[in-house]
């Protein structure tokens, strides 16, 4: 049912910006006039060598003593060069920001909706911190390295380029020496790029377990309190503290011995220069202008050998970013919004139809084998099963959040993969076990599902579910926060904000899946009558732990073992003699009656 | 700013003072180098290639020296480099990893209660980001250091070598430097703000992705991706105006050093015109400016990275200098073997400044015994559960074990005397045998398979693939609902704890597995007092007393059948079912 496309293995570095370019068309326009006032703003650098030299051959040292004006003449020409260069420079950046800023934006936008739309299997089979870092982290790695190394590496290419020609101008055999003497700093780099992109990848990986460790310290801090077990927890820290400390440590002795090998190739240089340059200036092949200028021009062709080698280590770090974003993007949602090609549900209550479905998890084996069955539109059902039995499973194949790996679900004889998500989502409503909630008051919470209901309606919609007296307890009534995830309520109370939450999106289709588990049983039966009151016209399907819900149901569907064994309203069911549904109840008695 | 951030410096320094003097030394003989080899470049061509050229005569012992020179210098300079960059480096490193133990210390000696008022978002970033953005001025700074040292040096060689070029540089060094505080005193508000909008769009995802359900069951994928681009914005309108800025910068730094080697092409020219000084001269002075330009960039990058680094530093501070610790008593108890007897007298207790959420409430378990608490949604049950444990210390009033109160005893005395079950099972990213004895004393393997048989864990782990050494993945997403909390259970159960609280912990299980499990506890072998709350009858039943809360208050105590007999609350709540079902009967 993974219908994703596999990321290319072991992709090189060009092919991945090039997927990346082709992903983020915002980045492209303008590139020609970017690059090309980079341009400009490196020819600045090159202009003042060139000014010493001629300053030096026909000034300083002009034939009839020092020429002053002629001295002026270069400085005033190269400082108007400067100027057009640092002007160039400004520009340049200018653009550069706002061009990669806000297509990076874009992508980051781009890449939340991505992963929402992503299947729920997909979604959880990531940990929440790496989703995260796909539109954060990630995406600053790419910005860092447009902006800085990417330029670098591009303005350094066109300096190592520009020093070049201009060295070759004023002496090609010195330039000869000079890449010679480069030679094997070149190739020690090159020798160190795979070793640099192991040690780096050990920070990167050490660093997760790092924050991982952190993570459990945080959110397992009740745990570790409550067993008194800091101590082994704490081990853990310092050690994946440590190993991440002796990783970057490693990481950076490599990144220096690399780099060194650029300086000693410099010094190399510069020496080989001054000999071999002083011995073609006995043979009169040089003047001391031109031998100074390309003093002056070595620097400018080390400086960027070595801006390069640290960029590249930056380049490797971006580029494995950006093919994270680019893998997410490329994921295609396996359970997939048909938008605009789908159609709308038919108008009024729904009826369910599973016409031989089966399913089972990626690698795993079957949990739901060929259920079929029809479910009529304004009816309550009741799901009920042992642990593990199937029973959310067909609540997620029933709300479409995950699809049957055979047979097909209807709505009021529609197939689910051709509704459109907003009709589906509409019309459609789950309520799941842990009622997730947002780190905002209870009426912020309430209205993510209708952001036009005023105050009253919210206190009319508690008031029908019988719940003002809970709301009338809390604090600050509507705007009590809820805490990070809704922890600042207890479990059961939760539970009711969820209820709540899914009663005012009105749907014609609502599944509640053991959305009132951690609720008292007083409470539970209150909104169970609530909710049978308001929700004459709608189908209910409700997937329950208890069988108090299976009672008040027109039908019970039972599921055993991923198939439906039994169906019938509650009093059918229980007369059948050692049926699972019996052996159910007369546990659920056990449980809740007698004594 | 610029003060707090040389102090946050200062206490980095004492914190690591030998490796920083390695960088410090590493980068200063760097600079001097950089000086050195000018000098050495202006001298070869006035020494060495002018008469050679002028005479085109060139010796070989003369060419050598100027080679081995050149060579000497650079491998000198390599050995700076490392000086310099490793020093600054590991000391920062060293920092990052001191502060991380440090933060993580604080996490852990900190109590529940303050770990519910922050955020989980926070708390990761200040042990992570917060951490690495104190100490992120700590990597250029041996290096700027070094340059402070260079630049003074230069300064002295160009007076010594002529007053008048070395104008030039008496200007330009504090103007390169000037413009740095002036850059990063505009920066610094752009830089905060782009930070805060970072952190803030993190915030946002990964609140939306931990709620990624809800909004798709709600079909809200659209709105939240409304929201998220707000901040997205807002976050892209904050770089660009530091892009832009430093648009301004960068090109403006990079030109000075140019300047300043026009400068002195022109000065020199006139200087030498009058003989005050040679072409060697020349040539070293415009020579060192070209190569001073780039270090003197060090400096502006300690200082632009200052504001970020208080801001920091005062996170992890915060963090480190947090108080409410829940400070342990030295009393032991036996580890006798029998069950425990707790006892809350007149507790009160409130969250935050919230109001009063458990109010007056007095009640005991006997030794042996087995209670139930019982009471609506929100009546205060789970505040008891971790009181009795001491999550948490109470506003008023005292809790008890075996006559002993609870801050009065050891931490580990604590932890061997009363274990808690929660509501929802946490289980760590581990395997299962580590999170079911958490490498606890004298809780082996023997332990542990008898605390899952218990829990009636043992079958579902034995079909594992690797068994106890499956590892149950991140928050245990590997297992379901009902396999979590058996572990959790069995994680209770196998340090034999003498008080066992259980917040509705066995809703999973079945009643019979249930009662069984309480069954043996009773026993004299594994004797334990529970503390229960619980909805189902059959639990309750099981309790040798019953706790009847409503609104944090104790309304009824007393066996089942007296609460029955005597409680309204109490027997509309336990009869829900039965009536409702009396009632469709009827219906």
């Amino acid at each position: 049912m993974t219908t994703a496309t596999p990321a290319p293995v072991g992709e090189g570095t060009f092919a991945t910006v090039k997927r990346g370019l082709a992903l983020s068309p915002e980045l492209r326009p303008g590139l020609g006039g970017t690059i090309a006032l980079a341009i400009v703003q490196m020819l600045g650098k090159v202009a003042v060598p060139i000014a010493v030299q001629q300053g030096i051959d026909h000034g300083i040292r002009a034939a009839g003593g020092p020429d002053l004006g002629f001295v002026g003449q270069v400085v005033a020409l190269t400082l108007v060069v400067l100027a057009i260069s640092t002007a160039a420079g400004y520009l340049m950046t200018r653009r550069l920001f706002t061009v990669s800023e806000t297509a990076l934006g874009a992508l980051r936008s781009r890449t939340f909706r991505h992963i929402h739309d992503l299947s729920m299997l997909h979604q959880q089979s990531e940990r929440r911190g790496s989703m995260v870092s796909r539109v954060t982290s990630d995406v600053d790695q790419i910005s860092q390295f447009l902006q800085f190394g990417g330029v670098q590496l591009l303005l350094s290419s066109g300096q190592l380029l520009v020093s070049t020609l201009v060295m070759l101008f004023y002496s090609w055999q010195l330039t000869i020496v000079v890449l010679l003497a480069f030679g094997p700093a070149v190739a020690v780099i090159r020798l160190f790029q795979k070793r640099l992109a192991a040690v780096y990848k050990a920070v990167r990986e050490r660093t997760g377990v790092m924050l991982g460790a952190v993570a459990e310290s945080v959110v397992g801090a009740m745990v570790i309190r409550a067993y008194g077990v800091a101590g082994r927890t704490e081990k853990r820290l310092d050690t994946s503290i440590e190993s991440l400390r002796v990783a970057q440590q490693r990481a950076l002795r490599t990144s220096v011995t690399s780099f060194s090998s650029g300086e000693l190739g410099a010094g190399l240089a510069l020496a080989a220069v001054v000999v071999i340059g002083t011995l073609l200036g006995v043979g009169g092949h040089l003047t001391v202008g031109e031998l100074t200028a390309f003093l002056f021009l070595v620097t400018l062709f080390i400086q960027p050998v070595q801006i390069a080698t640290d960029m590249l280590n930056e380049a490797q770090n971006a580029v494995a970013g950006w093919r994270r974003v680019l893998d997410v993007l490329d994921l295609l949602p396996d359970v997939a919004d048909p938008e605009d090609e789908g159609v709308a549900l038919p108008p009024g209550p729904l009826s369910v139809r599973f016409r031989d479905v089966s399913f089972r998890y990626p690698g795993g084996p079957i949990v739901l084998a060929d259920v079929d069955l029809t479910l009529d539109a304004r009816k309550k059902y009741a799901v009920v099963g042992e642990t593990g039995s199937g029973k959310t499973t067909f609540a997620k194949l029933l709300t479409r959040l995950m699809d049957p790996v055979a047979g097909e679900v209807l709505l009021s004889g529609t197939p689910l993969p051709s509704v459109r998500f907003s009709s589906l989502r509409s019309r459609v409503v789950m309520v799941p076990q842990d009622g997730f909630l947002f780190d905002a008051t209870i009426a912020e919470n309430i209205r993510f599902a209708e952001p036009s209901l005023t105050d009253e309606q919210l206190a009319i919609a508690f008031e029908e579910l019988g719940l003002s007296d809970w709301l009338a307890g809390l604090a600050a009534g509507l705007e009590t926060p809820v805490g990070e995830r809704g922890e600042a309520l207890s479990v059961g109370e939760r539970q009711l904000v969820a209820l709540v939450r899914a009663y005012v999106a009105d749907p014609d289709l609502l599944v509640l899946d053991e959305a009132t588990s951690a609720v008292d049983p007083a409470t539970e039966v209150r909104l169970q009558r609530a909710l049978d009151l308001v929700t004459r016209g709608r189908t209910t399907v409700a997937i329950a732990h208890r069988l108090s819900t299976a009672q008040a149901a027109d039908e019970v569907i039972v599921v055993d073992a991923g198939r439906v064994v039994q169906r019938g309203p509650h009093a059918t069911l229980v007369a059948e003699e050692d049926s699972i549904y019996a052996k159910l109840y007369a546990s659920w008695l056990e449980q809740t009656r007698s004594h | 700013m610029l003060g707090r951030g040389l102090r946050v410096l200062g206490q980095a320094i004492r914190d690591e003072p030998r490796l920083f003097t390695v960088g410090v030394v590493g980068s200063s003989l760097f600079g001097l180098l950089i000086i050195a080899n000018s000098y050495v470049v202006g001298g070869v061509v006035g020494h060495v290639v002018v008469p050679a050229f002028a005479s085109r005569r060139a010796e070989t012992g003369t060419l050598a020296l100027v080679a081995v020179l050149f060579l000497g210098i650079s491998v000198l300079r390599v050995a700076s480099i490392f000086g310099r960059r490793l020093g600054a480096g590991f000391m920062q490193f060293r920092l990052q990893a001191r502060y991380r133990r440090a933060v993580t210390r604080r996490y852990l000696s900190l109590p529940p209660s303050w770990h519910q008022t922050h955020a989980t978002g926070t708390l990761l970033s200040n042990a992570n980001s917060d951490v690495e953005a104190a100490f992120v001025p700590i990597a250029p700074l041996p290096f700027a250091v070094g340059t402070i040292v260079m630049v003074f040096a230069a300064v002295l060689a160009l007076f010594l070598t002529d007053w008048v070029l070395a104008l030039v540089g008496v200007a330009l060094f504090p103007a390169l430097f000037g413009l740095n505080v002036i850059y990063s005193r505009y920066m610094s508000p752009r830089q905060i703000r782009a930070q805060q909008m970072r952190a803030k769009v993190s915030a946002v995802a990964h609140e939306s992705f931990d709620g990624a359900l809800v909004v798709k069951t709600m079909g809200r994928e659209e709105d939240e991706s409304r929201r998220f681009a707000v901040f997205v914005t807002e976050l892209r309108d904050a770089l660009i105006s530091v892009g832009r800025l430093r648009g301004l910068f960068d090109p403006v730094m990079d030109s000075l050093p140019s300047v300043g080697t026009l400068a002195v092409l022109l000065l020199g020219a006139w200087r030498l015109q009058t003989g005050a000084i040679s072409v060697a001269e020349l040539v070293t002075v415009s020579f060192l400016f070209t190569v001073l330009a780039f270090p003197v960039r060090a400096i502006g990058w300690v200082v632009a990275e200052l504001p970020r680094s208080v801001a920091g530093w005062d996170r992890v501070q915060a963090v480190i200098s947090s108080t409410g610790d829940l400070h342990y008593g030295t009393k032991n108890l036996e580890k006798s073997g029998e069950s425990a007897t707790l006892a809350f007298e007149h507790v009160d207790f409130a969250y935050g400044d919230g109001p009063l959420v458990l109010n007056d409430v007095t009640f005991t378990v006997p030794a042996g015994k087995t209670v139930a608490l019982v009471g609506p949604t929100g009546s205060g049950k789970s505040t008891i559960a971790s009181l009795a444990i001491r999550l948490v210390d109470p506003a008023d009033g005292k809790i008890t074990i075996d006559g002993e109160e609870l801050p009065s005893l050891t931490e580990a005395s604590l932890a061997r005397t009363a274990a808690l079950v929660p509501q929802i099972p946490f289980v760590f990213d581990d395997t299962v045998r580590g999170n079911v004895t958490l490498e606890r004393d004298g809780v082996g393997e023997e332990e542990a398979w008898r605390a899952l048989r218990l829990a009636q864990a043992d079958r579902f782990i034995e079909k594992l693939p690797e068994g106890l050494d499956t590892a149950v993945g991140e928050r245990g997403t590997s297992l379901s609902g009902g396999q979590r909390q058996r572990i959790t259970l069995a994680r209770a159960l196998a340090g034999r704890p003498r008080l066992l609280v259980l917040d509705d912990a066995t809703s999973a299980v079945d009643p019979r597995v249930e009662a069984a499990i309480l069954g043996s506890l009773r026993g004299r072998e594994a004797g334990a007092s529970i503390l229960v709350v619980a909805y189902r009858r059959a639990t309750i039943a099981l309790a040798d007393e019953v706790i009847y809360l409503e609104q944090g208050k104790v309304v009824a105590t007393g066996t089942h059948a007296d609460l029955l007999a005597g409680n309204q609350g109490y027997v509309d709540l336990v009869t829900a079912y039965e009536k409702a079902e009396q009632e469709r009967v009827e219906a």
